[in-house]
């Protein structure tokens, strides 16, 4: 690592921690120095990590996986903002070079009735593959693959239809929500699957069953600020969300019984 | 009732009985600036409103949806609290600031709601004076109006009670449109300063009356 303009930033973090889902968090203050600018923010929690353990202590714990910014497995919030202060980047792509050294960074987990903690900043976001499970899928019958191009789709809905495919399922939505409301998320899901004609068929179904699952999950409702919009990693729309209002009512009036 | 009952189901129940309100708070404040014009233009619009029979029709509508407004209001935000039950220790800045906010919504709701019942006993079921114009009797709303405005205290109140009702329009409008499913790149940003603009125009009305009553109407 080290590029010719590479620094070493000296900050102090105020890291959330705690135990195990039951008992109560609090912030513990960590000065570290020598944490080069090119780093990601992750490998600076790993550089933390590292001395924790040979200090004997307990490492912070955060979820991680692909480090590229698609697993969607990165979840904290950074001095108020999910996945920091850079738009269009989970934690894992955003680099120490965003800071400066002297800086003091506030490191939080994702705070929701539906992602109880699991121990400092993971989270447990299964509610999410619940709300998936329940609804956010299309039902393919087994047999030899159609012809790629014969099925059409409108070139406007398939971009918008890939827009929507980009979410990642982080669930910074849902932390940057006053409401704690994962409306952005269901919605991209809903877009994503309703706009193609593969998806046609459960159109319906879908956005109720996604919908009503989202609401037993606990999570709030919409109050259409966009502040999920702005955190998203993947900067989906928040146009998606009136569609969903749209599909939701729509899909309602059809319902029978 | 399944989509009553639901979250979206309630939103847009509250987003038709805002936008309803927000017709109504217009047409409310017009007429108001007649004051200004004549004494007796004021109170023969009054009488043409109230003695006509079918002005329950639409009284009873705007009682019903604003109770509507008001318990859905209620309810999505009791909701919307116990889905965050740990506050985070710093709020979203920089560029993921949403430009405006939500939560004040049921604050200046509350207050709107205490405003209006306090309103009608003021004026609909206040003092009744009469007057009469070429052989009609009326009621003097004119009179009463003037009456009230010149407490400094009634007319504060007022006033940052008008303020209210544009915040509440300046979010509530817009957030209307969308969350009836309406949102689209090329109007929605227009939607959004119409809105703006709207509550502006409808609390700068409504305050223009004690305003003028207390400084250049007072006997």
């Amino acid at each position: 690592m080290g590029g010719t303009n590479s620094t070493n930033l000296k900050l102090k973090l105020k890291v959330w921690r705690q135990k195990n889902p039951q008992s109560e968090g609090h912030f513990e203050n960590y000065d570290v120095d020598s944490i080069s600018s090119d780093a990601s923010f992750l490998e600076m929690l790993d550089v933390v990590n590292n001395k924790l353990i040979r200090d004997g202590k307990d490492p912070i714990a955060f979820d991680h996986d692909c480090r590229e910014g698609i697993c969607g497995s990165c979840s904290m919030v950074i001095n108020g903002n999910p996945h920091g202060p850079q738009k269009g980047t989970a934690t894992c792509q955003l680099h120490m070079r965003k800071f400066q050294s002297g800086d003091s960074i506030t490191i939080e987990p994702f705070r929701a009735k539906s992602f109880p903690v699991i121990k400092d900043l993971a989270v447990d976001r299964s509610a999410f593959d619940r709300i998936i499970a329940s609804g956010g899928y299309v039902s393919v019958n087994a047999g030899n693959a159609r012809d790629a191009n014969s099925i059409p789709v409108p070139k406007a809905k398939a971009e918008r239809a890939f827009m929507s495919a980009a979410c990642i399922a982080c669930g910074a939505c849902v932390a940057a929500c006053s409401n704690s409301s994962a409306m952005l998320f269901v919605s991209a899901k809903v877009s994503h699957l309703g706009l193609l004609p593969q998806g046609d068929p459960e159109r319906e179904s879908r956005v109720l069953k996604m919908m009503r699952t989202m609401e037993e999950a606990g999570f709030g409702n919409c109050s259409n600020t966009g502040a999920c919009s702005l955190a998203c990693p993947k900067e989906i729309s928040f146009e998606n969300i009136a569609d969903l209002n749209r599909e939701f009512a729509r899909a309602s009036a059809k319902e029978r019984a | 009732m399944k989509y009553l009952m639901s979250g979206i189901g309630r939103k847009q129940l509250m987003a038709i009985t805002g936008l309803l309100w927000s017709g109504f708070v217009f047409a409310h404040m017009l007429p108001n600036l007649l004051i200004i014009f004549s004494p007796e233009a004021y109170n023969k619009y009054s009488h043409a409103l109230t003695s006509n029979p079918l002005i329950y029709i639409p009284e009873a509508l705007l009682v019903f949806t604003i109770l509507l407004h008001l318990v859905n209001g209620i309810w999505v935000t009791v909701e919307n609290k116990r889905a965050r039950p740990n506050k985070y220790e710093m709020a979203p800045s920089g560029e993921k600031a949403p430009r405006f906010q939500s939560k004040w919504m049921i604050y200046h709701g509350i207050l709107l709601a205490v405003f209006i019942v306090y309103h009608l006993v003021t004026f609909k079921f206040g003092p009744y004076y009469s007057v009469t114009y070429n052989g009609v009797e009326m009621r003097d709303i004119h009179r009463l109006v003037i009456e009230v405005f010149q407490s400094p205290a009634y007319v504060g109140f007022y006033l940052a009670c008008m303020v209210a009702v544009g915040f509440h329009l300046s979010h509530g409008f817009y957030s209307s449109f969308a969350t009836l499913g309406f949102f689209h790149p090329r109007y929605s940003p227009a939607i959004e300063k119409f809105g703006y603009v709207y509550a502006a125009v409808v609390a700068g009305g409504f305050m223009s009356q004690p305003l003028y009553v207390f400084f250049l109407a007072g006997r």
